[in-house]
């Protein structure tokens, strides 16, 4: 707590405010445009990262995270096409409210939900960090090992779409890691002769695949969609009434999206779903949902931005992402010699509070720039798909290259998208194939270590408490979608 | 999500090898299988080096688990069937021709023309047809990414017809 100063720190920096400015208006910028969003936008920013030092490039990847996730609202609401999957449930009620010549009005609530929720989670990732991190510090391989598999299991069971098939995409994703060298034995494994393919398939190359590329096969198939622009005057901010009627929904959607978005899931997107669905459960008003509800909008915005800070938790305090786009955060710590864990919190405070910090100026600086620019944003979604793609395909392709150097980057980047392509295609979501593989080598790495302690005896384990309390988990996470079913049977 | 359908709009009626299920199931335990062969020719490490498992141990494990849960994706979609896709449109088969374009044209003439030649056939094909539209994206905007990547990060790209021009 004596390192809370450290927060205003990046406020006296005019460079890492530069940055924050600069991170702010891309991630807007990304998140506007239906199919990019911060994970995509991250993974391409992240060779440019290298020019800078290692706070400024963290700065950047969580300012174009928490703009990001906001700025898919204001397509939602103008266009009915969600920027980002976190602002889906935006649109159930922004475009109705946008359509009824309100759209200033639902782009207001958008904003300042989303900023409140914004920084209710930056004060969870302030307090609940340290002290996750300090848990930690009872952690052995065991017990990361049961984390690990926890993170999986979880984002089988919260997150988007099937449960088999977001376990079937987590184990691909921990299996493209094994590819290259045994980091432990330096055996070959899934090289195929082929002499790049030894140190591994990075991470930049899955994820622009799995995003950029697959998007852009996407939207190949989507060219002829014709989207109904709503016109905005300006945003408007709420009225008292709004208010009154929404603060309660604000702040349990702040609380709902912290909690999901600590868990490792597709954070802002489940949070949005579950903050919307409960702002319907509580509203006096239920009915008035899907026809332009000021309540649904509320809901859905304070959560999946609350969803930002909850996800950097165990990206910070542990090195286990939260969502898709901190993976590409901790990627980039990972880059810069930064180790994310218990250390960092006691041997660099002041990175962290510096990363606290801009965090809670890039919710202020996106509440003015959507405040006054929203106008201005939502005119880049008129750049036709015919000419946004190709462009971001020399970037993606240049981006991809640029981190090692390597042309096998490149066309696994392109195998990647067509890969992703098709899971999207049939309901496999690709979220954990990047999470899986983050916490490929975690797995596989604590699993070996764990069983040289234990003399390979597996039941060992379940010896240890905390590694024993994880196993639990996960199994109650597995249950869990089979239970919801089993409700929703018995209702109907 | 596309699991969980209705039975209006999905393939149901369809013959087993042509439900999305079947094939999408086959393909990847065909796969997962053919990558599980592989493992049992990685080599083995006597125990002194050996930690905890052996290196093929962990891969195999995972291939059990993904071709197991496909079994099961399967089994399920018999009860539910997975909705219809929609079919791919043209302009999907033009972008895939044009990925092996481009790699065909960097991999043997040059990187930046691979940029160009997929940039312009993506671009014309979904629809614009306006040459300076299309030298906009297929040439100056590659030409500002490539030179901005070369002069920030100090990137050398890989040897070609043009890069050699530019690189003198």
């Amino acid at each position: 707590m004596e390192n809370l100063g450290l927060i205003f720190a990046p406020l006296f920096s005019y460079k890492l405010l530069l940055v924050l400015f600069f991170g702010t208006v891309f991630g807007l910028i990304l998140g506007v445009l239906p199919g990019l969003g911060p994970t995509t936008g991250g993974a391409l920013i992240l060779p440019f990262t290298m020019t800078l030092d290692p706070l400024s490039a963290i700065v950047l990847l969580t300012a174009i995270y928490c703009a990001g996730t906001y700025g898919g609202a204001i397509t939602a609401i103008l266009i009915n096409t969600p920027g980002t999957p976190a602002a889906a449930a935006t649109c159930l009620d922004g475009y109705p409210l946008a359509q009824k010549g309100e759209a200033g009005r639902a782009l207001g609530m958008a904003t300042v939900s989303s900023v409140i929720g914004g920084i209710v989670s930056v004060m969870v990732l302030i307090f609940f960090a340290p002290l996750l991190a300090n848990l930690a510090y009872e952690f052995g391989q065991p017990e990361y090992f049961a984390l690990a598999i926890f993170g999986l299991t979880m984002l089988a069971s919260i997150g988007e779409g099937s449960p088999i098939k977001n376990l079937i995409a987590g184990a691909f994703g921990i299996l493209i890691s094994t590819v290259g060298k045994d980091f432990m034995t330096s055996i070959d494994r899934f090289t195929f002769g082929i002499n790049e393919l030894t140190e591994g398939i990075g991470f930049i190359p899955v994820v622009v695949g799995l995003f950029a590329i697959s998007e852009m096969l996407t939207q190949s198939t989507l060219i002829n969609q014709i989207f109904n622009r709503v016109a905005l005057k300006a945003v408007k901010l709420p009225s008292i009434d709004d208010y009154k009627k929404t603060w309660k929904t604000i702040i349990r959607s702040s609380g709902i999206g912290s909690f999901i978005g600590v868990l490792p899931a597709e954070g802002g997107t489940v949070a949005s779903l579950i903050g919307y669905a409960e702002a319907k459960r509580w509203s006096k008003k239920p009915e008035e949902f899907g026809k332009g509800s000021i309540e649904g909008i509320a809901g859905a915005e304070a959560a999946n931005n609350a969803a930002t800070g909850g996800a950097m938790v165990p990206t910070l305090a542990l090195g286990i992402p939260g969502s898709a786009t901190t993976a590409v955060i901790l990627t980039g710590l990972i880059i810069h010699g930064v180790r994310p864990g218990p250390d960092l919190f006691r041997e660099q405070p002041e990175f962290l509070y510096g990363i606290f910090g801009s965090m809670l100026i890039a919710n202020v600086l996106f509440f003015v720039l959507g405040f006054f620019g929203a106008k201005i944003f939502a005119r880049i979604t008129l750049v036709p798909n015919k000419l946004l793609w190709p462009m971001i395909f020399a970037v993606s392709v240049c981006g991809t290259y640029s981190l090692n150097q390597s042309i096998i980057d490149v066309w696994l980047m392109l195998l990647f998208g067509v890969i992703g392509f098709f899971m999207r295609r049939y309901g496999f979501s690709v979220v954990p194939v990047i999470i899986g593989l983050i916490l490929g080598e975690l797995v596989e790495g604590t699993l070996r270590q764990s069983l040289v302690i234990f003399d390979g005896n597996w039941l060992m384990f379940l010896q240890r408490p905390i590694a024993l309390t994880f196993f639990v988990l996960s199994l109650i996470a597995l249950s869990f979608p089979l239970i919801k079913r089993k409700k929703k049977n018995d209702k109907v | 999500m596309n699991n969980v359908q209705n039975q209006k709009g999905t393939n149901k009626n369809l013959s087993l090898f042509f439900k999305s299920s079947f094939i999408v199931s086959f393909i990847i335990i065909l796969i997962s299988s053919l990558l599980l062969y592989f493992t049992f020719n990685f080599e083995i490490v006597p125990p002194i080096l050996n930690r905890g498992i052996q290196p093929a141990t962990f891969p195999k494990a995972l291939l059990i688990i993904i071709i197991s849960l496909t079994i099961l994706i399967y089994l399920i979609s018999i009860r539910k069937p997975w909705q219809i896709e929609s079919k791919l449109t043209s302009t999907f088969y033009v972008t895939l021709i044009s990925f092996i374009f481009f790699i065909i044209v960097s991999k043997f003439l040059d990187f930046f023309l691979g940029i160009t030649t997929l940039s312009i056939l993506v671009s014309y094909f979904w629809g614009e047809k306006r040459i300076i539209y299309l030298l906009l994206v297929g040439i100056i905007f590659p030409l500002i990414v490539f030179v901005f990547f070369e002069t920030i990060l100090g990137l050398r790209f890989p040897a070609g017809i043009i890069t050699n021009l530019y690189y003198g």
